[in-house]
């Protein structure tokens, strides 16, 4: 077995006396896609915040590329190949879709790295919408569009790690469909990808393991074609949100 | 008034305006990225010019101490968290003590045995903004990056502590005496009976280059385009590995060098005290606000009003030049008030 390129264990974060998250543990294996579902609150932006250094935790600890941290900073990890899609997208809106882009490189170039314009040219294979629009300002783009570009960036800094929070979040089933395949097709290219998603069947489906989170705790975990066909699972996330898709 | 003396007004005010546009702009960067009110642009005016004119007299400015220490102070707070890297930070290390130890002690081995008094003049300007400049990222580190996530009103206290704290130490290291530094140039231009001389010529042409820079680093280098990041989301930038303090240390070393280079440009036209530089800096303050913190060319635009405002006011209600100027900055929070949309602040 492969040594996992994230291994969480035990972390508790807590929003003041408020704990959001108890005892999380979870895995990723380079070239997974590990998916966390759950309802609204359950804590799963949380969870992808403390791993990244945006939130800090109280207990446990995060260990990326076999190494344990017991503080993220977030700098660090986007210097070791983690990036995080927000679900906010957090793009800047008042700069245009090919500087938006660059900057998603802003890492690699600083550690020397000039190997953005292959990179680019890469992103616009997987999103030709994003190189239509390069010129346009990322603030005036489609919902569709801007999850494409807050992909498209997170793409720019090469990632080994990549971490997307409700990609599917607001968006046309069509667009949902685009954006699953792109994820689909990522790791073929050997991507480790932590999905967090309330889209649960479509979630399952792109995924080789799955977690359940629900109310700041792992209900439930194991491979994702299981998870699909698991009573609870279909009872309480497939059953009839699965069929709108 | 007569034609000539409006041209001669409008000279004076174009002049003193591009020194108030570089504040303002310098002002907007700061506030923009790092959401401080940088009160103590001003001190980096009068620092920059009182410092060149320590070297053309033969003395070592004060600021070269400061430099010192700060850079003490700064290898200080940065090393404990180096080291607890461990080997992974040793270039970091390096370059810490490089930057904050080492640089220092070679413009103070520059300043104290190489006489830059017999100098040529720009190697004079630039030896000073090699002292004045990098005090911007320092007073950052030590000052402001530890309350970084703080409100905006805090962020201004401190603003307020600091300016006191940089006057008291302009009186110390200066003097209460004023300076004058000669022209860069003797040269005068005579343009239908209206005497230019070079030193405005400079001020205004050195501010154009300045801006016309701004702007190309800003829309074309990675750098300037991370900054704007910064300023337009903060989050979403810090996610790309732009942190809030790489983007601190570069405005405000941006604005240092802004301020000290006012400073010098202006230093030949007007004497300059150790306090000199709050009013010089308030009245750029006045042009950043016109533009509502936000946008630069208003900013300069507003800036250039404030110059010629002065200009003017001072021939006809001499006594009141000041007055006139800061109560422009009524009408412009009215209206800016009632066309544009109050945002709260978010945190």
């Amino acid at each position: 077995m492969v040594a996992p390129i994230l291994e969480v264990s035990d972390l508790c974060v807590s929003y003041g006396k408020v704990e959001a998250l108890h005892h999380v543990s979870l895995k990723v294996r380079p070239g997974e896609i590990v998916t966390v579902i759950g309802p609204n609150g359950a804590g799963k932006t949380t969870l992808l915040s403390a791993i990244m250094g945006v939130l800090p935790f109280n207990r446990g600890s995060v260990s990326y590329q076999g190494d344990a941290y017991a503080h993220v900073d977030i700098e660090q990890m986007v210097a070791r190949g983690m990036t995080l899609v927000p679900e906010k997208r957090e793009l800047f809106g008042e700069m245009s879709v090919a500087d938006n882009l660059l900057l998603g490189a802003f890492m690699r170039r600083r550690l020397g790295f000039r190997d953005e314009a292959q990179t680019l040219e890469k992103v616009y294979t997987i999103f030709p919408r994003l190189k239509e629009r390069h010129q346009q300002m990322a603030g005036t783009l489609s919902g569709g569009e801007r999850q494409m570009l807050a992909v498209g960036r997170a793409l720019m800094a090469q990632p080994k790690l990549l971490m997307l929070d409700e990609p599917s979040l607001g968006l046309a089933p069509l667009i949902v469909r685009e954006i699953f395949r792109v994820i689909a097709d990522l790791r073929k290219l050997g991507v480790a990808i932590l999905l967090v998603e309330q889209n649960a069947r479509a979630a399952l489906q792109v995924s080789d393991y799955g977690y359940v989170l629900e109310t700041g705790e792992i209900a439930l975990e194991g491979p994702s074609d299981q998870l699909e066909d698991d009573p609870k699972v279909v009872e309480a996330y497939l059953g009839l949100g699965g069929k709108k898709d | 008034m007569d034609l000539q003396i409006a041209l001669l007004l409008a000279q004076d005010g174009i002049v003193n305006g591009a020194i108030y546009a570089l504040l303002a702009l310098a002002l907007v960067l700061v506030f923009a990225v790092t959401r401080v009110i940088f009160i103590p642009q001003g001190e980096f005016v009068a620092y920059g010019a009182l410092t060149l004119a320590s070297f053309q007299i033969g003395q070592t400015p004060g600021t070269l101490w400061l430099l010192m220490v700060l850079g003490v102070a700064v290898a200080a707070l940065d090393a404990p968290a180096l080291w607890r890297q461990g080997c992974r930070a040793g270039p970091k290390i390096y370059g810490l003590i490089g930057r904050q130890i080492a640089y220092p002690l070679v413009i103070a081995a520059l300043v104290l045995g190489a006489q830059p008094k017999e100098w040529p003049m720009l190697l004079q300007v630039l030896l000073a903004l090699a002292v004045v400049v990098p005090l911007g990222p320092q007073l950052y580190r030590v000052a402001y990056q530890p309350i970084a996530e703080a409100p905006v009103l805090i962020l201004l206290i401190v603003s307020v502590a600091l300016h006191l704290a940089l006057v008291g130490l302009g009186l110390l290291f200066f003097g209460a005496e004023g300076s004058r530094t000669p022209a860069f140039s003797d040269a005068s231009l005579e343009v239908g009976g209206l005497t230019i001389s070079g030193q405005s010529l400079w001020v205004v042409g050195a501010s154009l280059v300045l801006i016309v820079a701004l702007y190309v680093f800003f829309e074309r280098s990675l750098y300037g385009k991370a900054l704007r990041a910064t300023a337009i989301n903060r989050a979403g930038a810090r996610l790309m590995g732009i942190s809030t303090t790489l983007a601190g240390k570069l405005s405000f070393l941006l604005a240092a060098a802004i301020g000290a280079l006012s400073g010098i440009l202006i230093a030949p036209l007007t004497t300059i005290y150790y306090d000199t530089g709050f009013l010089v800096g308030l009245k750029g303050f006045v042009g950043a606000i016109v533009g509502g913190l936000a946008s630069y060319p208003v900013a300069a635009a507003g800036a250039l009003l404030v110059g010629l405002l002065e200009a003017f006011s001072s021939f006809h209600a001499s006594a009141f030049k000041e007055v006139i100027v800061f109560t422009l900055i009524i009408p412009v929070l009215v209206w800016r008030s009632l066309t544009t949309r109050h945002v709260e602040e978010e945190e």
